[in-house]
């Protein structure tokens, strides 16, 4: 046959092709862009497994150890990249194992597309092996859910999926397909959704209340901007640094804030929240004008809401209109993305300084420095600290690094004192606090930018709870850099036992295996750091390994995370001890 | 704050398994539905849902908020007694012999203005309509001669101040993202 005919031949083909519907799942997802996904094959998702091992080089799929895992990576993927992450898994177990993950992601608003095996449609309801009713049990928990019960519904389901999981407040999504809508045929001409009636993912700009924010923020003297995830998801991290650069004023983020601001930006004083900083909290309840972008006033930031900001006057940039006057009680709500609310507003607020003001959150920075940080950072005991090893980190490393941590003191102690660079940097669990979700999370991270160093830190107890991903890390050869930081307690609940339950340590302490010998047991260089004068070797044979590397750390058994906003208590009552 | 007895439209979309979605929006917050009503609406492919509730304002805001956050719920919208017109119909089932023996029963029925469905050898079907209040009372005054079964549906609501559900819809499709 000659080129010339061939190329008739090609030009004469149908626009659609047919395929069965499992081959139709996974053309979609290429279609969609996807080239990464994470999962865990079972009886009712074989037939779309089998399709994909026809196209191992255009879409590689993961084999995690655990379907929680899959979720996980797949969160730490999309935060990482910004993209939609996917996960796959098989019916009943495999679909239920997710669950978790994507309670975190609806949670945290990270774009998720989780796919789902499901017993053949005429089984339905029958309690069939590995039956479960995921789309029920999934509801709660998803911005979006559908069954898919016959092939030619699949291309419309997975366009939809991606369409919702990325559009204006992102979320995850999940799709459930029957066996035999895997097995059926189907016309793939697929087409990239657009849009429906009954969901509007980006609000029109209201410019009147624009006007009405500016002109609060003009008249302010003390000004206090709080920002959050919204700012990393709409892609405004230029437009949000211009905008607190022309009006001067200081900024605090949130946990998921973090890293969308340079850490040593001028303007910026620090965190939020429970275990934030002593100047941000404090300083809530002085302001006269409180702009909060992209964040939505979780109970952790807030402490009690009575006396949450009283004095001041709310602006609240939001997209997504359930959240605002939800917590707090707003004088100018600015509903839309925050990227364009925040270049229309840029273009009314008059450019200002705020030198004194910023000057009250600066003095207790120092306050707060002299009080917990140097300690933390620079202690004098004899047993090392979370916060000499973070930085530790941070002194041997550009501050370009992903950081990605679990649940706990760990945590909190990563998120104050890691530096960051880059907007991405930090991704933690923050508001389903899910233990487990570092090690498989720092997987996905590292698969979505392999250019990346990605430094996954982990209490003893979260790091127990997904270890079996190792082998994950063992079969890809993901180079991520474990830091367990191990106290041998749930060091949080500890914590919160001594300060709130009289010291009685109710099932927190932790007898622990040799971790060295069961992650050398999948390959992985190992180090164990008991004494201060080996950790900066430590660090910097880690941070210069080619490939992955686990190093932990003993550090102090009862060492507490501060300063602190109790439960119950005001902002303003942080306790620095 | 005070607790009020909310009227909650919600307009969705035709689909399997859209009224769990609306219901577990309430049963998160233990939030009772008192009544509920589903039907067709005037748009086609438009589903209307009628919920009633008591609660707080403040938290029916947020309710409705949470709602219209579902991506296929086209509109919610609460109201308080005084802002909807409604209904509910109630049926009751009697023996017949109270009502033909030319006792109280039958002037019950007529006092009530009540209509009667069906009459069978062993028992009469009896109709009314109005508020819950009123079929209440019909219940009330009936239940002394053997009531064997008794049904009230939940609240219909047609609101008084309202863009009309179809210019909202074409409002909607036209809207380019």
């Amino acid at each position: 046959m000659n080129f010339k005919i061939m190329e008739t031949l090609e030009l004469e083909k149908p626009k659609s092709k047919t395929m069965n519907g499992a081959q139709a799942v996974v053309q979609c997802l290429i279609k969609e862009g996807v080239d990464t996904m994470f999962g865990y094959p079972g009886g009712a998702i074989m037939p779309v497994y089998d399709a994909l091992y026809d196209v191992e080089n255009e879409l590689k799929h993961v084999l995690t150890r655990h379907e929680q895992g899959a979720v996980h990576a797949a969160q730490g993927y999309a935060r990482a990249t910004g993209k939609v992450g996917v996960c796959m898994a098989t019916s009943g177990p495999g679909a239920t194992n997710l669950i978790t993950g994507i309670a975190d992601a609806q949670i945290d608003s990270t774009p998720l597309v989780c796919i789902t095996g499901q017993v053949s449609s005429h089984l339905l309801g029958t309690d069939a092996f590995q039956e479960t009713d995921v789309v029920g049990i999934s509801m709660p928990v998803t911005k979006w859910n559908y069954q898919v019960t016959r092939a030619e519904e699949i291309p419309m389901a997975i366009a939809k999926a991606f369409y919702i999981a990325r559009s204006g407040k992102p979320g995850p999504v999940l799709v459930d397909i029957t066996k035999d809508a895997q097995f059926g045929n189907v016309d793939l001409d697929y087409k990239p959704f657009t849009g429906m009636r009954s969901y509007r993912p980006k609000p029109e700009l209201d410019l009147e209340l624009v006007g009405e924010a500016a002109e609060l923020i003009n008249n302010a003297k003390k000004p206090f901007v709080l920002f959050g995830q919204g700012v990393v998801l709409s892609k405004a991290e230029e437009q949000f640094k211009a905008f607190i650069e022309k009006t001067g004023i200081p900024s605090a983020w949130t946990i998921l804030g973090l890293s969308a601001l340079a850490s040593d930006h001028y303007l910026n004083v620090g965190m939020l929240g429970m275990h934030g900083n002593y100047a941000p909290n404090k300083l809530t309840n002085e302001c006269d004008v409180l702009i909060a972008v992209g964040m939505r006033f979780d109970d952790r930031i807030t402490g009690d809401l009575s006396r949450y900001a009283k004095q001041a006057k709310v602006v609240h940039l939001e997209i997504d209109p359930s959240e605002v006057d939800k917590n707090v009680k707003t004088d100018v709500a600015v509903i839309g993305d925050a990227k364009e609310s925040l270049e229309v507003l840029m273009e009314k607020v008059k450019p200002n300084k705020h030198d004194n003001w910023l000057q009250q959150f600066k003095d207790l920075e120092k306050e707060e420095y002299k009080e917990v940080m140097e300690n933390e950072l620079y202690p004098s005991s004899e047993k090392l600290t979370m916060g000499e090893v973070i930085n530790e980190v941070n002194l041997q490393s550009d501050h370009r690094n992903i950081v990605v941590t679990d649940v706990g003191q760990h945590q909190m102690m990563s998120c104050r004192y890691f530096k960051f660079k880059e907007s991405k940097s930090m991704i933690t669990s923050g508001g389903l606090g899910t233990m487990g979700f570092c090690l498989p999370a720092a997987i996905g991270a590292k698969m979505g930018q392999p250019n990346k160093q990605v430094v996954a830190v982990i209490g003893d107890g979260g790091f127990q709870m997904t270890l079996q991903e190792l082998g994950t890390m063992f079969q890809y050869g993901v180079d991520v850099k474990i830091i367990v930081l191990n106290n041998e307690f749930l060091g949080m609940v500890r914590q919160w036992q001594e300060m709130f339950f009289d010291k009685r340590y109710a099932s927190t302490t932790m007898v622990n295996p040799d971790f060295q010998k069961i992650v050398s047991g999948y390959g992985i260089t190992t180090k164990k750091v008991v004494k201060r004068d080996q950790l900066s070797d430590a660090v910097q044979e880690m941070l210069s390994h080619d490939g992955a590397y686990f190093l932990e750390v003993a550090v102090g058994k009862e060492n507490n995370v501060f300063p602190m906003v109790p439960t119950g208590a005001s902002v303003s009552e942080i306790r620095l001890k | 704050m005070e607790k009020k007895r909310f009227t909650i439209s919600v307009f969705t979309e035709d689909i399997v398994g859209m009224l769990n979605r609306v219901t577990i929006i309430f049963t998160r917050r233990k939030i009772n539905i008192e009544s509920i009503a589903a039907s067709e609406s005037e748009v086609p492919h438009i589903h209307r849902y009628t919920l009633v509730v008591n609660e707080t304002e403040d938290m029916i805001k947020k309710v409705v908020l949470q709602l219209e956050k579902q991506v296929e719920v086209v509109k919610a919208v609460s109201h308080l007694d005084s802002e909807v017109v409604y209904q509910e119909i109630a049926l009751y089932k009697v023996p017949t012999e109270v009502l033909v023996s030319g006792g109280e029963a039958e002037k019950i029925v007529r006092a009530h203005y009540a209509r009667v469905l069906s009459v069978e050898p062993a028992f009469t079907v009896i109709e009314k309509t109005g508020h819950k209040s009123e079929t209440q009372a019909l219940f009330d005054d009936l239940e002394p001669y053997g009531m064997l079964e008794f049904v009230r549906s939940g609240r219909v609501a047609i609101t008084k101040p309202m863009k009309t559900l179809k210019s909202i819809v074409e409002e909607l499709e036209n809207y380019k993202s």
